[in-house]
């Protein structure tokens, strides 16, 4: 496939995700703190969105398999096992994520409407994850 | 709780998610994983830049496009500073750490039954329910 074709699915893909994420409320930290959050008035709204995406994504799977093998074979992580690496990443995610209320696709995606605090989390959140990768390069 | 339109708005928006991983998968052979789409800007390959720029461009564009009509879905969380910088440290580095966030483990991985993705899943909800409650019982709720 041509660059400029793969680059416009790249472009309608990234539209869909944060459309999806913005009409679901998920750009919206309170929504996902009141979700996380067992002791102040609950909110499932993430749980519904969680399971609109992963269950329209598991159905349209088979398809998928059959039409594009070359290409969901190639996108999906090869590693299957279960390591420290995992289990403490997922950890320390969660920590951050239970205590800003975003985590990366809504928090980009709100960055130039909402500024502010959602700013300096996505700034920080680049520090990090360049942070690792830098660690990462220094111990190969 | 919220009411069952809300519900069903939230498995629309919920569906649309869905599809976007499914249309990048299919045709571009990659997963929608928003931590590693943007966590592979860094020290990136030759040629594998554009596409991730273009995905986050797509996404602000949505954003930006819907920030008039749906301004509440804006909203910033009220509290200090410090938690606001600490939360972005740690979702950075735990995403690249656990290879995944939300979406690449939530969406993408549990849709294919991946057994990594589904301990990261309930290992970052699980941490992720125990700061958020604990917290909130320090600074008080945000809904």
């Amino acid at each position: 496939m041509s660059e400029s074709k793969t680059l416009g699915v790249s472009l309608i893909s990234g539209i869909l995700f944060g459309t999806g994420l913005v009409i679901s409320g998920m750009t919206d930290p309170t929504k996902v703190i009141g979700f996380l959050d067992l002791l102040n008035g609950w909110d499932p709204t993430l749980a519904f969105v969680l399971a609109g995406a992963t269950g329209s994504h598991m159905l349209a799977r088979p398809l998928l398999v059959k039409k594009f093998p070359e290409n969901v074979a190639s996108g999906v992580e090869k590693k299957v096992e279960v390591d420290r690496q995992l289990m403490m990443g997922a950890a320390i995610f969660g920590i951050g994520w239970g205590l800003g209320g975003y985590c990366p696709g809504p928090a980009v995606t709100a960055t130039i409407p909402a500024l502010g605090s959602t700013l300096i989390f996505v700034i920080a959140m680049l520090a990090g994850m360049f942070a690792f990768k830098w660690n990462q390069n220094r111990m190969e | 709780m919220i009411t069952l339109d809300e519900a069903l708005i939230a498995l629309g928006g919920g569906v649309l998610i869905g599809t976007s991983a499914s249309v990048l998968l299919a045709f571009n052979g990659r997963v929608a994983g928003i931590s590693g789409i943007i966590g592979g800007l860094f020290y990136a390959k030759e040629g594998d830049v554009r596409w991730r720029l273009i995905f986050v461009a797509g996404m602000i564009a949505a954003g930006l496009a819907l920030a008039s009509s749906m301004p509440e879905a804006f909203t910033t969380l009220d509290r200090p500073t410090w938690t606001i910088i600490l939360s972005g440290l740690l979702v950075g580095i735990g995403t690249r750490m656990g290879n995944g966030c939300t979406s690449g483990h939530g969406v993408c991985g549990l849709a294919r039954f991946s057994k990594r993705s589904f301990y990261a899943v309930c290992t970052f909800l699980g941490t992720g329910i125990l700061t958020a409650t604990i917290v909130g019982q320090i600074l008080g709720g945000v809904a």
